[in-house]
């Protein structure tokens, strides 16, 4: 589980806390993990167990109480175009932006491209997601799932170490939600590049993920990390995805273990 | 008292009893689409009446025009010019004294304090607003400022003005920056309060600092605010001014907008009062409706943000 010096994003005992008006409440308490290179490494854990805070401390957003953030070499200290985000809200898409100049925007303030090269990038970042009828259509002319993909090409044509998608189909209808993520594959199969997806949906996770993160809640902890690369929707009535959904829910579910770091059900349920 | 109980608790479990049938299963249904072709074309071109009545200018016209013929209905009846002069007859001493120059003289010397007192308040709006989002003691002396002094009207600082810097311009430049300044830093401080966490949480995740966030993120999210603030301070710094140029009339040797009116007033020429507000009123429409209209036709309305 410990790869010590590789992998793109380390995260080693991270404890996030923020406030509130009146409390300081622990997000997160001494979260470790290691985000190889095109991973597809799915964050999952009940609401309230610190997930999209641990992203957002990732992305640059928090900084951590204790505890390191290391992406490709370089600790966190603030947000920036190496790590895209794309969230769950539909209004991440500047309104007064047409969808080709919504993507081109943080590739011209990144700056690490020539004036043509951002209009090219965009151009066919926007014709992956299948939108170039719309690339001259402001956003409040879109439906949820095509802002959603306009997001996910903007995030997708700078080229990021890594993308960063906090909970980005939760807002969408199942039937959106499912075709989104059947894209969202199709697009890593053809660029492999890395992902940190947020969830607190297990089939999600695991049609999604290709290496699964599971956090208690309160403050959230790692309970476990497991491969789910093989299992895709294809696989849903399959047992081994069975398997895999119920060993997931047992290790989000059960009474929280007091001291016991290997649980019992984890070699019981394994495949 | 006991058998009331039971009669009301009888009652409540005769209320939970389900009081529809529940049927057994049904029979699937499948249907052959019916054809729909004689309803036409599914997308259709409105008829000529109806796009005319679509259009707000045409509409906005129409109650103009309605307005005109009121007025003139009335004040023929009334037949009394000193008190309340016809349309046309205010309309012939608006034309006559436009032509000769006399009103677009008065309008000049108007619009000259107005427009530097406008921006001037537009600056230091911006200038404060700043401060606000960028601090919290900021944001704290912005909002007590402008508890302080929104409510307080321009007219009555004017007096002040006039010790400080006499008679002329300046007064009222200073009595007009006073009129615009709270209200716009008052919106646009709640614009940039309501720009959504989400575009701003972009924003940064673009790598944006300071300068370029403000104006790249904060100030066309917030524009909306930022508008109608600026729609505010335009009237406010127009009534303002005509406003205080009635109270102290001229300043040396020519007087603007207010001055004409009041000038008008003492002669008991009343088409000429009326022709004066008239002046006033065509200049707050056609910056509503031509300059601010046209402004948010090619930015919040074509954006979404703003029906």
């Amino acid at each position: 589980m410990e790869s010590s010096s590789s992998g793109l994003v380390q995260v080693r005992n991270v404890t996030l806390q923020y406030k509130t008006t009146d409390h300081l409440v622990t997000a997160t308490y001494k979260v470790s993990c290691t985000v190889q290179h095109g991973d597809r490494y799915v964050i999952l854990g009940p609401s309230g167990c610190g997930k999209s805070t641990l992203l957002k401390a990732i992305g640059g957003f928090i900084r951590p109480v204790g505890g390191s953030i290391v992406v490709n070499g370089h600790e966190i200290r603030e947000p920036g175009p190496d790590r895209m985000m794309v969230f769950q809200e539909f209004e991440q898409l500047m309104p007064w932006k047409t969808v080709l100049q919504n993507v081109m925007f943080p590739m011209q303030v990144a700056k690490k491209y020539t004036r043509s090269e951002v209009r090219d990038r965009a151009l066919s970042a926007i014709d992956k997601v299948s939108l170039s009828k719309f690339a001259k259509v402001y956003p409040h002319m879109l439906s949820g799932g095509m802002k959603m993909r306009v997001a996910i090409a903007r995030a997708m044509a700078l080229e990021p170490d890594v993308l960063l998608m906090d909970e980005p189909f939760a807002a969408l209808d199942a039937l959106t939600r499912r075709k989104m993520q059947e894209e969202l594959l199709s697009l890593w199969d053809q660029l492999r590049f890395t992902m940190l997806f947020v969830t607190h949906s297990i089939e999600e996770a695991i049609v999604v993920g290709s290496r699964i993160l599971i956090l208690s809640p309160h403050p959230g902890r790692v309970r476990a990390e497991l491969e789910a690369g093989a299992l895709s929707y294809a696989e849903v009535d399959s047992p081994a995805f069975g398997v895999l959904s119920k060993r997931i829910h047992t290790l989000l579910f059960e009474d929280e273990p007091k001291h016991a770091p290997e649980p019992a059900s984890a070699a019981a349920g394994s495949h | 008292m006991a058998i009331n109980e039971t009669a009301l608790g009888e009652a409540a479990r005769d209320l939970v009893k389900p009081r529809i049938h529940v049927s057994g299963p049904r029979p699937d249904l499948e249907f052959a689409l019916l054809d729909a072709s004689d309803i036409g074309d599914v997308q259709r071109r409105l008829s000529f009446p109806e796009r005319l009545a679509n259009n707000d200018a045409i509409r906005r016209a129409g109650i103009l025009l309605f307005l005109v013929i009121t007025w003139e209905i009335y004040a023929r009846w009334l037949d009394n010019s000193l008190l309340f002069p016809t349309f046309t007859l205010t309309l012939k001493t608006f034309v006559g004294d436009l032509l000769d120059g006399t009103l677009v003289d008065r309008t000049r010397t108007s619009l000259y304090p107005l427009v530097l007192g406008y921006a001037g308040g537009i600056l230091l709006a911006g200038l404060l607003t700043s401060i606000a989002i960028s601090s919290r003691i900021g944001a704290d002396i912005l909002n007590t400022l402008t508890a302080m002094f929104n409510p307080l009207p321009a007219i009555a600082v004017l007096p002040l003005a006039l010790i400080w810097f006499g008679l002329g311009t300046p007064s009222l430049v200073f009595v007009i920056i006073h009129s615009v300044l709270w209200a716009v830093a008052l919106s646009t401080l709640t614009g940039f309060r309501s720009v959504p966490e989400t575009l701003r949480l972009s924003g940064r995740n673009y790598g944006l600092r300071v300068a370029g966030y403000v104006a790249f993120v904060m100030i066309p999210a917030a524009f909306p605010a930022i508008l109608s603030g600026l729609k505010i301070g335009w009237a406010f710094a127009w009534r303002t001014l005509i406003a205080a140029e009635l109270v102290f009339g001229v300043s040396s040797r020519s007087g603007g907008l207010g001055w004409y009116v009041f000038e008008a007033r003492s002669e008991l020429d009343t088409p000429r009062v009326f022709a004066g507000l008239l002046t006033v009123i065509v200049i707050g429409l056609f910056v509503e409706s031509v300059i601010f209209k046209s402004i948010e036709t090619r930015t919040v309305q074509k954006w979404g943000m703003q029906r």
